[in-house]
């Protein structure tokens, strides 16, 4: 039996299959109760109630609103580009799920255990922008057209500073490996020894850009309802739009992930005398998705030249100075060599 | 030289704001919830609230009604028509009263105006149809709200009536 899935090629199919829906089925799973969530904790914030009908608490919201998306028309406008209108949104979706394919939840728990994986994320996520500009073009409309260039603006603006706060990490651990990341977060100094502590800055940048690049409230002005009515997303119905809401939110939730494995030490355990395991990483992505959440109750939305400033003016000369000031303090072994954590 | 405001700055770089926000953001969220569970709970109404239209009837059995017409004529909306021609025993009474409720604004001019209380808006604000004609009431449905919502309207014109 285990030569079945080990030497033939039907064999090693079925296992590859079955390790994607491994993580696939309960990532949707999660991001069900994940969607229900955010809405109840925005609800509570503006001291409302938020759903409660479907279900105990509302629980099952998440399942009744799937199946009204699913039952609707799908609406294809006239004079749309009608084969690109419909790949843009499974574009956004499989974007945002391939790139868990890297994303370890432990030690070994991983699909794709490659030695670029950051590089592998990083790309698969600059990406995402595809679904959008096609949907905005394709729905051959003004404010979807709008919405998207918008749209892309702004997530190549936060990819670069991205990208370099990612490299300060990487100058940090000397691997592009997530579970070469997270060991090098591993040690005596347990909580002490994580990333957040030397990359500090680093942390809140990347939790900004983070915002920006899956556009999330205050940096939803792709979707920006006072002014672009939904922007890219106006003209699309049913499971379209379904699918656009679902490549968003587990966008959302791979940054979860990505922060708590750059910066929280991932399934490493903040108290000595427990174990690490996979529940430290569900735990730290729920925390990070709660401040993404809270974020978006609390702050209203940036002006659009506000956004810009803040991600060209702050953000990157912000970043390139700390890549460069890891660099030297890595090199040098400053403040006690924390920021030089390769294997020596 | 532009002076630089550095305790601004500071602010602005160690995002006070926010911090002080997520703060806020987490004292409210276990606050009592503002709103209310609508059909399982319901806001308090004041005696004077105008909902749906009821036809009363004396404690007799007698209907109020006189067809005076007061409300018809002093309705703004023209929502209200109503015939009338004297009974068997000389008294004046209504052959027709329609509410059009699709037409009324619920001003309340109606039971302002009415000499013998018979036309009220009673406490009801529930009750939506299905279709228009539903809402085209007319006498029997608003006899049968003045029995149904009587004990109401008259604790309400009570406790209204020291103000009118």
């Amino acid at each position: 039996m285990a030569d079945f899935f080990t030497q033939t090629g039907l064999g090693i199919g079925l296992l590859m299959v079955g390790q994607v829906l491994l993580i696939m089925l309960p990532l949707l799973l999660c991001l069900a109760f994940l969607m229900y969530a955010d809405r109840k904790i925005w609800a509570a914030v503006q001291m409302r109630r938020g759903p409660n009908v479907v279900g105990i608490f509302g629980l099952m919201q998440s399942f009744a609103d799937l199946l009204k998306y699913v039952v609707k028309e799908v609406v294809i406008p006239a004079g749309a580009d009608r084969a690109v209108f419909l790949l843009a949104p499974m574009v956004s979706l499989v974007m945002a799920l391939i790139a868990w394919a890297v994303i370890p939840f432990n030690e070994g728990w991983v699909l794709s255990d490659i030695n670029v994986a950051i590089l592998y994320v990083f790309a698969i996520s600059s990406l995402e922008v595809y679904g959008v500009i096609m949907g905005g073009w394709a729905s051959n409309s003004k404010y979807p057209f709008l919405g998207s260039l918008r749209s892309a603006a702004q997530m190549i603006s936060y990819e670069v500073s991205i990208g370099l706060i990612i490299i300060g990490v990487i100058i940090s651990t000397g691997s592009m490996n997530f579970t070469g990341i997270v060991n090098a977060q591993d040690g005596p100094g347990g909580i002490l020894h994580w990333y957040f502590l030397p990359h500090f800055p680093m942390l809140i940048l990347f939790f900004i850009s983070a915002l920006a690049e899956t556009n999330r409230p205050p940096f939803d002005l792709p979707e920006a309802e006072s002014e672009l009515v939904a922007g890219y997303q106006v003209e699309y119905s049913s499971t379209p739009f379904l699918l656009f809401m679902i490549g968003e939110l587990v966008a959302v939730v791979l940054m979860c992930a990505l922060v708590s494995l750059l910066f929280l030490g991932g399934w490493l355990s903040p108290v000595p005398f427990l174990p690490d395991g996979f529940l430290w990483m569900f735990i730290k992505m729920l925390f990070v998705f709660f401040c993404f959440s809270m974020v978006k109750a609390i702050t209203p939305r940036y002006r659009y030249d506000q956004l810009m400033r803040l991600g060209w003016k702050v953000f990157l000369p912000f970043s390139l100075f700390w890549v460069v000031f890891t660099a030297f303090a890595a090199k040098f072994e400053w403040f006690w060599g924390i920021y030089a954590r390769w294997p020596m | 030289m532009t002076q630089i405001d550095y305790a601004r700055a500071a602010k602005y770089f160690l995002l006070q704001d926010f911090v002080k926000g997520f703060a806020l953001g987490l004292k409210y969220m276990f606050r009592p919830k503002a709103t209310l569970n609508y059909p399982h709970e319901k806001g308090p109404l004041s005696p004077r609230f105008r909902g749906e239209h009821a036809l009363r009837r004396y404690p007799n059995g007698e209907e109020r009604c006189i067809a005076c017409k007061l409300c018809e004529a002093v309705c703004p909306a023209q929502a209200i028509t109503i015939d009338a021609e004297p009974r068997e025993d000389g008294s004046r009474r209504t052959t027709r009263y329609d509410i059009d409720m699709t037409k009324c604004i619920y001003c309340g001019f109606c039971q302002e105006a009415c000499p013998v209380d018979a036309i009220v808006e009673g406490p009801n604000f529930e009750f939506s149809t299905e279709t228009r004609e539903e809402l085209y009431y007319d006498k029997e449905k608003l006899l049968d709200n003045g029995a149904r919502w009587e004990a109401e309207i008259a604790r309400n014109l009570e406790m209204d009536a020291p103000y009118r």
